[in-house]
C-alpha cells in the first residue's frame, strides 16, 4: 500500500496503527478524518431509520382512512422521523462528516484545533441519539408533539416529551462544540499564505455555519430546559393560567430553529461550490460575494425566525417586519445561484455523478427557495400555513437541498476517502432514480396543500386520495434509489478501482495530497500563494 | 504575559469586579420589587449587560485580546440586541 515516490514512508490513515487496535482505534481516535468517518456511519444508520418511518407514514397516507396503524402511532412516527431526521442527521450532516474530513485538509491543517474535544463531541452525539431513539420505547409512549415540541402541548401530553426534548439538549453540545472547533481551526491553522479569502469556498461555508453552531444552539438548549422545567415543577413560562405565554416558547424555539436550517443549507452550497468550479474546469465566478453572502446569510437568518408564527396570534407590527426581514434574506441565496450559473456558462462540463447531483441541488432548491417566498409573504402564509405544502417545501430545501449536496459530497469525495473509485453507471441510474422519486414524492404535496390537506394529518378526504397515491409511490422509488446508491457507494468504496490521487482535476489542496490521505494529510505544511481555483 | 507586579494588581480589580457583581445582583433583586410595569425586563436586561460586560472584561481577560477578538464579541452582542428588539415588536404592539 505504498506509492513509493514520497520521502515519508506513506502510511494512509486507514491503515495507521495508534495506541488502540481494531474498534477501539476508531471510538478513542482523536484524527479528524476518523471521527468524520464514525460520524458518517452512525448518521447513515440514524437516515436508515428515519428513511423507514417516512416509508410507513406514506403507506399509511396511500389510502383514506385507516390503513396500517392507529392515528397516535402516527403521531408518534412522524414525531420521531422529524426528531431523528433533524438532530441526528441533517443538523450534524454536512459539517461534521465532510466538515470534519476536509476543512482541515483544505486550509492545509494537520488536524482540527481540539481534536480530543472532536472525539468528545461523536460521543455525546451517540449518547443523545440513543436517548432520542430510546423515547420510542418507554412505556409512556413515544413525544406526540411533532419535533417542534410546542408548548402549552408539550407540557401537558403524557408522552415520553422529556426524554426527547433532553437527547435534543444533549445533541445540541455536540453541535455547538463542533462550531467552536470549526471557528478555532479557522482563525488558527491555515497554512502559510492562507489568508482568509484564500480559503476554498467550503471552509468559508463551514465558518459561518459553525457561528450560528456556536450562538444560535444554546438558545434552543434553554429552551427546551425551561419546557422541562415547566413539566416538573409547572413554573409558568408558557401557562398563560400562571402567567406565562405560549408564544414564548415558539419565538425562543425559532430564533434556533430557523438559523437551524441554515446549518443545514450553508454548507451544502459549500460543497455545491467546490463541485462546480472542478466540473467546469472554470474559476468559480464572484469567489467573494459567494464567500461572503455565507456571512450574509448567517447573520440576516438570525432575525427572520418569526415567519413561522404569522398565524399565531403575534402582532401586526412583527408580522410585516418578518416578512420584510425573511424576504432580505433570500438574496444572497439568490447570488450564490446566479453565481454558480455564471460559473458554468462557457464552461467545459463534465457530466459525472457528482456534477449530476450539484446540478439537481440547484434545480430542487430554486424550487425550495421560491416556493419559501410564498411562505415568507403573509397573505399566502396563512392560506397554506401548516398544510401539505409546508412539507413539500420543507422538503425540497433539506432533502433536496441538503440531501443532494450530501449525495454530491459523497460521490466527490468518496475516492479521496477510500482510496477507490465508485462504478459510475451505477450511480448515474441511482441517481436517475432518485432524482424522479423524489419529485414523485413532494411535488403533488404542493398541490394537495393548496388544496387544502393539512400536514401532519393520519386522514384525508377522498379528493385528495390520488395525489396522495402518487406521492406514496415516489417514496417507494425514491428509497428504492437511495439502496441502489448506497450499494454502489459501498462497493465502490470496498472492491472498486484504485483511485488516483486527482480524479477529477480539481485544484484545491485535497487532491495534492495521496488517497487515502496519510495520517497528518500533509507531508510538508504547504504554501499558499493563489485563490483556490485557478484553471485559467 | 504576566508578571508578580502585574498580578497583585490584577487581585485586587478581580476583587472589584467581584464586588460590582454582587452589587448588580442586590439590584437586579431590589428593583424586581418597584414596578416598572413594561420597563422591568429592560432594567434587568441593562443590568445583565453591565454584569456580563464585566465579566468579560476582566474575568474572560478580552480586555487584553486582539482587536479582533473584541470585534467578533462586539458583534455577537450586536446580534444580541437586535434578537431582543424584534421579539419586542411583537410584544410591544400585541
Ligand atoms: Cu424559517
Amino acid at each position: 500500500m505504498s506509492s513509493g515516490t514520497e520521502k515519508v514512508e506513506y502510511v494512509s490513515y486507514l491503515d495507521h496503527q495508534g495506541k488502540y487496535k481494531g474498534i477501539l482505534g476508531w471510538i478513542f481516535a482523536t484524527d479528524h478524518k476518523r471521527i468524520a468517518l464514525l460520524y458518517m456511519y452512525s448518521i447513515a444508520a440514524f437516515f436508515f431509520v428515519g428513511v423507514i418511518l417516512g416509508l410507513l407514514m406514506k403507506i399509511e397516507l396511500a389510502a383514506p382512512g385507516q390503513t396500517i396503524m392507529k392515528p397516535q402511532t402516527y403521531n408518534g412516527i412522524f414525531t420521531v422521523h422529524g426528531v431523528i431526521m433533524i438532530f441526528m442527521v441533517v443538523i450534524p450532516g454536512l459539517s461534521a462528516v465532510f466538515g470534519n474530513f476536509f476543512l482541515p485538509i483544505l486550509i492545509g491543517a494537520k488536524d482540527v484545533s481540539f481534536p480530543k474535544l472532536n472525539r468528545f463531541s461523536w460521543w455525546i452525539f451517540i449518547v443523545g441519539s440513543i436517548m432520542a431513539v430510546a423515547s420510542q420505547f418507554l412505556r409512556s409512549g413515544p413525544p406526540d408533539t411533532g419535533w417542534t415540541f410546542y408548548a402549552p402541548y408539550s407540557t401537558t401530553t403524557g408522552t415520553s416529551v422529556i426524554l426527547a426534548t433532553s437527547a435534543a439538549f444533549v445533541l445540541g453540545f455536540s453541535s455547538i462544540l463542533t462550531g467552536l472547533n470549526f471557528i478555532v481551526t479557522i482563525h488558527q491553522l491555515r497554512a502559510p499564505g492562507m489568508k482568509f479569502f484564500n480559503m476554498p469556498l467550503f471552509p468559508w461555508a463551514l465558518y459561518a455555519t459553525a457561528w450560528i453552531q456556536l450562538l444560535a444552539t444554546p438558545i434552543v438548549g434553554i429552551t427546551l430546559v425551561m419546557l422541562i422545567a415547566e413539566r416538573l415543577f409547572g413554573i409558568g413560562f408558557f401557562d398563560p393560567n400562571l402567567g406565562g405565554d405560549p408564544l414564548l416558547y415558539q419565538h425562543l424555539f425559532w430564533i434556533y430553529s430557523h438559523p437551524a436550517v441554515y446549518v443545514m443549507i450553508l454548507p451544502a452550497m459549500g460543497v455545491i461550490s467546490e463541485i462546480i468550479p472542478t466540473f467546469t474546469q472554470r474559476k468559480i465566478y464572484g469567489y467573494k460575494a459567494i464567500a461572503l453572502s455565507s456571512l450574509a446569510i448567517a447573520g440576516v437568518g438570525f432575525l427572520v425566525w418569526g415567519h413561522h408564527m404569522y398565524t399565531s396570534g403575534m402582532s401586526e407590527q412583527a408580522r410585516w417586519f418578518f416578512s420584510l426581514l425573511t424576504f432580505v434574506v433570500a438574496v444572497p441565496s439568490a447570488i450564490k445561484v446566479f453565481n454558480w450559473l455564471a460559473t458554468m456558462y462557457k464552461g467545459s462540463i463534465d457530466l459525472k455523478p457528482p456534477f449530476l447531483y450539484a446540478l439537481s441541488f440547484i434545480f430542487l432548491f430554486i424550487i425550495g427557495g421560491t416556493t419559501g417566498l410564498l411562505l415568507g409573504s403573509v397573505a399566502t402564509n396563512i392560506q397554506v400555513h401548516d398544510t401539505a405544502f409546508v412539507v413539500a417545501h420543507f422538503h425540497y430545501i433539506i432533502f433536496g437541498g441538503m440531501g443532494f449536496a450530501f449525495f454530491a459530497a459523497i460521490h466527490y469525495w468518496s475516492p479521496k476517502i477510500y482510496g477507490r473509485m465508485y462504478d459510475f453507471k451505477r450511480a448515474n441510474i441511482a441517481w436517475g432514480i432518485i432524482f424522479v422519486g423524489f419529485n414523485m414524492l413532494y411535488f403533488p404535496q404542493f398541490i394537495l396543500g393548496f388544496q387544502g390537506m393539512p400536514r401532519r394529518y393520519f386522514d384525508y378526504l377522498p379528493q385528495f386520495q390520488g395525489g396522495q397515491l402518487v406521492s406514496s409511490i415516489g417514496g417507494f422509488i425514491l428509497a428504492t434509489g437511495l439502496f441502489l446508491m448506497v450499494r454502489n457507494l459501498v462497493l465502490g468504496a470496498r472492491k472498486g478501482e484504485i483511485a488516483p490521487a486527482n480524479p477529477w482535476n480539481g485544484s484545491t489542496l485535497e487532491w495534492q495530497i495521496p488517497s487515502p490521505p496519510s495520517l497528518e494529510n500533509f507531508d510538508e505544511e504547504p504554501v499558499i500563494k493563489q485563490n483556490p481555483y485557478d484553471y485559467e | 504575559m504576566a508578571n508578580n507586579v502585574s498580578h497583585t494588581t490584577e487581585y485586587r480589580t478581580l476583587g472589584k469586579v467581584l464586588l460590582f457583581l454582587m452589587l448588580c445582583t442586590f439590584l437586579t433583586i431590589t428593583v424586581t420589587g418597584i414596578h416598572l410595569g413594561p420597563f422591568s425586563v429592560t432594567v434587568a436586561l441593562l443590568i445583565a449587560c453591565a454584569k456580563a460586560y464585566t465579566v468579560m472584561t476582566y474575568f474572560m481577560h478580552l480586555k487584553y485580546e486582539s482587536l479582533l477578538l473584541k470585534l467578533l464579541v462586539g458583534f455577537v452582542f450586536v446580534l444580541f440586541v437586535l434578537i431582543i428588539l424584534i421579539t419586542f415588536i411583537d410584544y410591544a404592539f400585541r
